[in-house]
């Protein structure tokens, strides 16, 4: 359902953060992305929803063209398409409802949502993902009261308001503790599995992708150096695509609870 | 699903907090509304007022200039020695003030208590009393420009005093060094380029008050507008203003320059 | 014998061009005293100092309120509504020149620069010389006070309300533009609630100065306490000027308590 055609991103200072990329990914799958850092996860899964332009190429989201997608058409793809951050990007000082809420914008009219007139649907819609991410009672606690890792399922409650098919997640774990790191990817993971939402999540910890993840996809450079399902990456494998070793600081290892 | 995911909702809070501060704001601009006979349809009406005004401004009468160059150089001056005086003044003010230097509090409160005084006084009120006391002239702006800088740099000052790193002055303390010691060798080392700046900015604030001192009769250029507003010659008050606003944007960029190399 | 440390270490050399800055302070200054007439002051003003003391300490408390108008509490009213009705102009103006001078909403470096220097032409025009202009519109009166101030603030305002976005968090806009959200939506849900706080504070900081410019924009005809005051300094009566600036002294230290108060809950 998502599929990248010859990708490439040039960044305007001359790195290349893809380099002609050729993927696709089904529904309900899975995916972690690896690699170091500057490897192109990021711009790949920007790419996807267009946060990036790409200088070639093209990417399709269920057989439509998000490079060529304008205004309304684009964010129409967009409201399908999820996404998680690493530094979660709430507004801190709205409520956490409100916050979740902002994932219904796309579906109503701007001087609606100006109003705040959420119809009844939305805002069981924004309670049952609070609940589903066990934070329901935080509902009208403003968003910076909230520890790292419930700011980051508020993150994930408001990727579920918008009814996504696809969540793309950016290092979703990597300013988390490895207990909360545990609960935010289980509540991934069970998000996953329960709705059949397609999920690709960028890894920094190679344990953490091969614990949670159906297929495991290797970057370096800009291009794709492995991809497959989990019982492939061995330990061999990802020394080919870090060009060494793993290393400690790639494995969560021993610290996760 | 739906009927139980709202049993379980939390409470909304309540909205009356803000229901009653925005009645207090709606209240307060339709007061002031009425006070101040402020309607738009008076505005309406000033507009094709504003437009002639504007259109007889323009093309500015740039021969004047030679009439008010002297004015502006006046005005620059009293904004110079008005800083100055106050910066000196502030000195012993701010030490004063500065709760980590002086255990007294007797005094730091008093003189903080008559520097906020000061600071609620705008300039062109203390020009127009100083004008009454001293009669016409640049003396007076000079007068009412050095209280507000002392007003301003002795509480920026002494603000800055009270965050200076205490290490300092304990290691001049275990020294055996003096109040007087203390002060040149652990404080002023700190602070002096502060000082500086706060001076410098308020020369900025001082040269844009001191443009229009001469409105109550304290000397510099600000007596020209009411001779040009007055004989209606409009061409002329353009050129006092734009003449007005290239000096004090070349003094605020030199002076904002100065203090981005002082800090 | 004592040991030579200067062949040892030598002291850095001072900036040689020290003294030519200091022949430059110097030669500024003796301008600028030469320019000064210091013709001695007039043989009265001791005796007006002191009249004016008396007149401070001993205020002629009976013009606080009088039944037929033009008095202290009336004329700080109006004070208190120029100032309050400018500052909400200027509010609601500037808020399209911030968002214009925002060097991360405007999209480039010259755009924002434009507004950004728009904005300090503005503020480099002073306040009562926006209030002659505005008598010569509307009339002399507080509407020409407060369409002053309200103009004269966009300058600051504007300046401080494109710092305080160009501060906020860009995250949570590009979570907004991941949800399919458009502009308008963008902004109402992630831009405006991160700024109108630090918005509030500064309008509240703008209205504590333009309390101050309100009590001035009397003396030129603008409305205000400044016209009983010109009157009674111009008629010497000191009892009346003296009651007149402590007047304005308690309620511009009113006003700047409650403000100060509300803006520190505010952040």
């Amino acid at each position: 359902m998502i599929e990248l055609r010859n990708v490439s991103k040039m960044y305007p200072n001359g790195t290349k953060g893809l380099n002609q990329m050729n993927i696709s990914f089904a529904q309900g799958e899975f995916v972690a992305i690896v690699g170091l850092s500057g490897a192109g996860k990021s711009t790949l899964l920007r790419s996807i929803n267009r946060l990036h332009d790409i200088t070639e190429g093209d990417i399709l989201i269920d057989g439509q063209s998000i490079t060529k997608a304008k205004g309304k058409q684009l964010r129409l793809i967009r409201r399908n398409i999820g996404m998680i951050f690493q530094s979660f990007n709430l507004v801190k000082r709205s409520s956490v409802l409100r916050n979740v809420l902002a994932g219904r914008v796309g579906y109503h009219s701007t001087l609606r949502t100006i109003l705040g007139r959420f119809p009844e649907k939305d805002m069981n819609l924004a309670f049952e993902a609070l609940d589903r991410v066990n934070i329901v009672e935080k509902a009208y606690s403003r968003a910076d009261e909230l520890s790292g890792g419930q700011q980051q399922r508020v993150a994930i409650a408001r990727v579920l308001a918008q009814e996504a098919k696809i969540i793309l997640a950016d290092e979703p774990v990597a300013s988390l503790d490895p207990l909360t790191t545990k609960q935010v990817m289980d509540d991934l993971k069970k998000i996953n599995t329960e709705l059949g939402i397609t999920t690709i999540v960028n890894l920094h910890y190679v344990d953490l992708a091969r614990q949670y993840a159906t297929r495991i996809v290797g970057l370096r450079a800009g291009q794709i150096v492995f991809d497959g399902p989990v019982s492939e990456a061995t330990d061999e494998r990802f020394a080919e695509i870090y060009g060494r070793q793993v290393g400690k600081d790639e494995l969560l290892g021993e610290q996760r609870v | 699903m739906s009927a139980g995911a709202e049993l379980k909702r939390p409470k909304a809070p309540s909205k009356l907090k803000h229901y009653l501060t925005a009645a207090i704001v709606v209240l307060l601009l339709w007061g002031s509304s009425i006070q101040t006979d402020a309607t738009l349809g008076e505005l309406i009406e000033g507009f094709p007022n504003m437009f002639d005004l504007l259109r007889e401004m323009f093309p500015p009468k740039w021969t004047y200039l030679d009439n008010i160059v002297g004015a502006m150089l006046d005005t620059i001056r009293m904004a110079l020695i008005g800083t100055t005086l106050g910066a000196i003044m502030a000195i012993p003010v701010a030490l004063l003030c500065a709760g980590n230097l002086m255990a007294q509090w007797w005094l730091r409160y008093p003189v903080r208590f008559v520097l906020n005084l000061i600071r609620t006084i705008p300039d062109l009120l203390l020009a127009a009393i100083f004008v009454a006391i001293f009669g016409l002239g640049p003396l007076p702006g000079i007068f009412a420009l050095s209280i507000f800088a002392l007003g301003l740099i002795a509480k920026l000052t002494y603000e800055a005093l009270e965050g200076i790193d205490r290490g300092p002055l304990e290691a001049m303390t275990a020294t055996g060094a003096n109040g007087i010691q203390r002060i040149v060798f652990a404080v002023i080392p700190q602070i002096s380029a502060h000082f500086m700046s706060f001076t410098l900015y308020t020369f900025e604030i001082n040269v844009r008050a001191a443009a229009v001192l001469g409105l109550v009769g304290a000397g510099g250029i600000g007596h020209y507008y009411e001779i040009t507003l007055g004989f209606l010659e409009y061409d002329k008050t353009s050129v006092i203003i734009i003449f007005t606003l290239s000096i004090v944007l070349l003094i605020d960029y030199a002076s904002s320059k100065l203090r981005g190399k002082l800090l | 014998m004592m040991k030579s440390w200067s062949h040892m270490v030598q002291a850095p050399k001072k900036n040689r061009y020290r003294w030519l800055i200091y022949l430059a302070l110097a030669a500024v200054y003796i301008w600028a005293f030469a320019g000064v007439p210091f013709t001695g002051f007039k043989e009265t003003a001791v005796q007006i100092t002191k009249a004016i003391m008396t007149g401070i300490l001993a205020p002629d408390w009976d013009f606080v309120y009088l039944p037929e108008g033009e008095d202290l509490l009336r004329g700080l009213l109006e004070t208190l509504a120029i100032s309050i009705l400018g500052t909400f102009i200027s509010t609601l103006i500037c808020i399209p020149f911030a968002f214009w001078a925002a060097v991360n909403m405007s999209g480039s470096k010259v755009v924002s620069g434009s507004g950004k220097m728009a904005l300090s032409f503005v503020r480099a025009v002073p306040e009562i010389i926006m209030a002659l202009m505005f008598i010569k519109a509307v009339g002399p009166g507080s509407f020409a006070g407060v369409l002053a101030l309200g103009l004269h603030s966009i300058g600051m305002l504007g300046k401080l309300f494109a710092d305080e976005i160009e501060n906020m968090d860009k995250g949570p806009v590009e979570a907004l533009v991941a949800t399919g959200a458009n502009r308008l939506q963008m902004l109402w849900f992630a831009v405006i609630p991160q700024v109108l706080p630090g918005f509030l504070s500064y309008t509240l900081y703008r209205f504590e100065i333009n309390m101050r410019s309100a009590t001035i924009l009397g003396v030129i005809g603008a409305g205000g306490i400044g016209t009983p005051l010109i009157f009674a300094l111009s008629t010497r009566n000191w009892d009346r000027v003296g009651i007149i600036l402590l007047g304005i002294v308690v309620l511009i230290t009113i006003i700047d308590i409650l403000s100060g108060a509300i803006r520190k809950r505010l952040v």
